[in-house]
């Protein structure tokens, strides 16, 4: 899978975000290779998610740079990197909580379909991006549960949402903030088998706790420690990596589960 | 969507009826008072309407918005006084200042949110009325006077009660009919989604401030019409329109009657104006039973009285 002479979807160049005092990200480079499922491990506070934000925009570096496909998106505010097919979802899941599932959906939809300039026409109405909604919905099987309030959804299903309203922006790469954060056993195991569909269409960056969904799903594993990659590679090759047994000590059973 | 059955629609649907029939009341039983004051709610309703839009729709509370009445009601007073008495002219440029006005208040307030908000449209309003106050040709302090109300050729004599009540009366349906159309075109549910998750909004690829920015800007001209109204309806305008407690008195419209329902402000407008005048004839300190009442629906019911309405059916 990891074929090293693609020209990568994503790459980092020493990206660097202080807080403070804090290095958050600390000269970080990476690469993701389309095609891949890229998860992204380390201890809390390694900086995970703050990378996540700084892919996406919602947050800016202090230096470095971030090319996907090709053109460089450093600067660019978030809104436009989801137009060009960069897709994320949330840790804690954030979604339009006064809204019915298949609206939030369908406003995802919306959002690639040309401009939102239209004041007349009643959007809900609109054949396409309800059929686009539905399906990203069933996609993630949610279909039953199309109209009801997010509000009324169990933490599962939301965060089931939260990936059909990623899937409904028909992003290149979706880059997946800890899915499974506050399932249980059953809706995991559901989601690793969604994930496990969903990669043969899009190239997914996966950001996890789950060590168990992460040695099942990942093509490739960059380990984070205070904002800094210490590997990269292989899960087998990760698994047995000397300096992530290290960062992982008092959690080493996690990594060490399956051998 | 068929609207559904229920309290809050049926009481929106008998005010409607109402506001239709009353001057036929007021013709059979010669009360002249009831028509001139329900003139006055009816545009004080579009003008609330107008601030829900933002308010309860964007989520965007702008303590600045009686700062387009005066916009409106200026731009034909001032357009009067220097001999133009068109409506097509007096109009057309009420509507077009206050937008301008919107476009450059909003361009500067929303990169601001929450209190900060609040302050500057507050700020920008109070901007307005010392300026209005400072136009000594046009009656300063004072105001101006409307000797003549606006003409339009004959189509329409605003001179006669009953005409002009059913213009306002227009104006609010059709303001109330434009505002239904936005809230639920793709313009509408971008707004809202911005209202509910920011963040959510952007990440999935829309420009928030660009659709709250339009949002600002529509609410504001639909507001420089009710300005515009309200000058013809007392022959006079001055700045007191626009100081900052009649913007206050459009924020509890709106919250009386339900931020987020289409109807919601024309009961909030009729309640609290029909309220303000049955208290002034008792008491000086209306007030005093106002502060109370709000206070009540504040904490008691979240979404006005329509909201009220709208629980009822579940028991």
């Amino acid at each position: 899978m990891a074929d090293s002479l693609a020209e990568p979807l994503l790459r980092v160049d020493s990206l660097v975000r202080r807080y403070g005092g804090i290095t958050a990200t600390d000269n970080l480079s990476m690469e993701v290779i389309p095609g891949e499922l890229h998860a992204i491990i380390g201890p809390n506070g390694a900086g995970k998610t703050t990378l996540i934000s700084q892919l996406t925009g919602q947050v800016m570096p202090n230096s470095g740079t971030i090319y996907f496909a090709g053109r460089d998106v450093t600067s660019l505010p978030s809104y436009t990197r989801s137009r060009l097919g960069l897709a994320r979802s949330f840790q804690i899941t954030s979604l339009l909580k006064d809204f019915s599932a298949i609206d939030n959906v369908a406003l995802a939809a919306q959002a690639h379909d040309g401009h939102s300039f239209r004041f007349w026409g009643n959007a809900r109405k609109e054949r396409h991006l309800r059929d686009t909604a539905r399906a990203a919905l069933e996609r993630v099987g949610l279909g039953q549960r199309a109209d009801i309030v997010v509000s009324q959804l169990s933490h599962g299903e939301q965060r089931e949402l939260e990936l059909a309203v990623a899937l409904a922006t028909k992003p290149q790469l979706l880059l997946l903030d800890e899915p499974m954060a506050g399932l249980g056993v059953t809706e995991s195991a559901r989601m690793v088998a969604l994930l496990k569909e969903l990669r043969k269409e899009v190239t997914i960056v996966l950001v996890e706790h789950d060590m168990e969904a992460v040695f099942a799903l990942a093509d490739r594993i960059t380990v984070l420690v205070y904002g800094r990659v210490i590997a990269c590679d292989v899960p087998d090759a990760i698994r047995k990596h000397e300096e992530v047994k290290r960062a992982y000590l008092g959690e080493q059973h996690a990594v060490t589960r399956h051998d | 969507m068929m609207p559904k059955l229920n309290a809050s629609n049926a009481v929106a649907a008998l005010m409607c009826a109402a506001l239709i029939l009353l001057p036929v009341y007021s013709a059979a039983t010669g009360n002249i008072f009831i028509l001139t004051l329900f003139t006055r709610i009816t545009i004080y309703a579009l003008a609330a309407a107008s601030l829900n839009l933002i308010m309860g729709y964007g989520g965007m509370m702008s303590f600045g918005h009686a700062a387009y009445l005066g916009i409106g009601g200026y731009a034909v007073g001032i357009l009067a006084a220097e001999g133009i008495g068109s409506g097509f002219i007096q109009w057309p440029v009420a509507l077009v200042v206050s937008a301008l006005f919107a476009l450059l208040i909003g361009a500067l307030s929303l990169r601001t949110r929450g209190v900060y908000f609040i302050m500057i449209t507050l700020a920008f309003a109070q901007m307005a009325y010392y300026v209005a106050s400072a136009l000594s040709r046009y009656g300063g302090d004072d105001g101006l006077t409307v000797y003549k109300r606006s003409d339009f050729a004959g189509l329409i004599n605003l001179s006669d009660r009953n005409q002009f009540y059913y213009l306002c009366l227009a104006c609010l349906f059709g303001g109330l009919y434009l505002i239904w159309r936005i809230v639920n075109s793709r313009f509408g549910l971008v707004v809202q989604g911005v209202r509910s998750n920011e963040q959510r909004m952007q990440a999935i690829g829309f420009h928030a401030n660009r659709y709250r920015l339009v949002c600002f800007v529509i609410s504001g001209t639909i507001c420089g019409l009710a300005g515009a109204l309200l000058a013809n309806n007392t022959d006079f305008v001055s700045p007191a329109v626009m100081y900052w407690t009649r913007s206050g008195d459009l924020m509890v419209m709106v919250i009386l009657g339900g931020m987020g329902s289409l109807f919601g402000p024309v009961v909030g407008a009729i309640v609290y104006l029909l309220l303000e005048e049955l208290l002034s004839q008792f008491t000086e300190f209306s007030g005093l039973i106002l502060g109370p009442v709000l206070l009540l629906i504040v904490l008691f019911a979240r979404g006005g009285i329509m909201g009220l309405l709208g629980r009822m059916r579940r028991g």
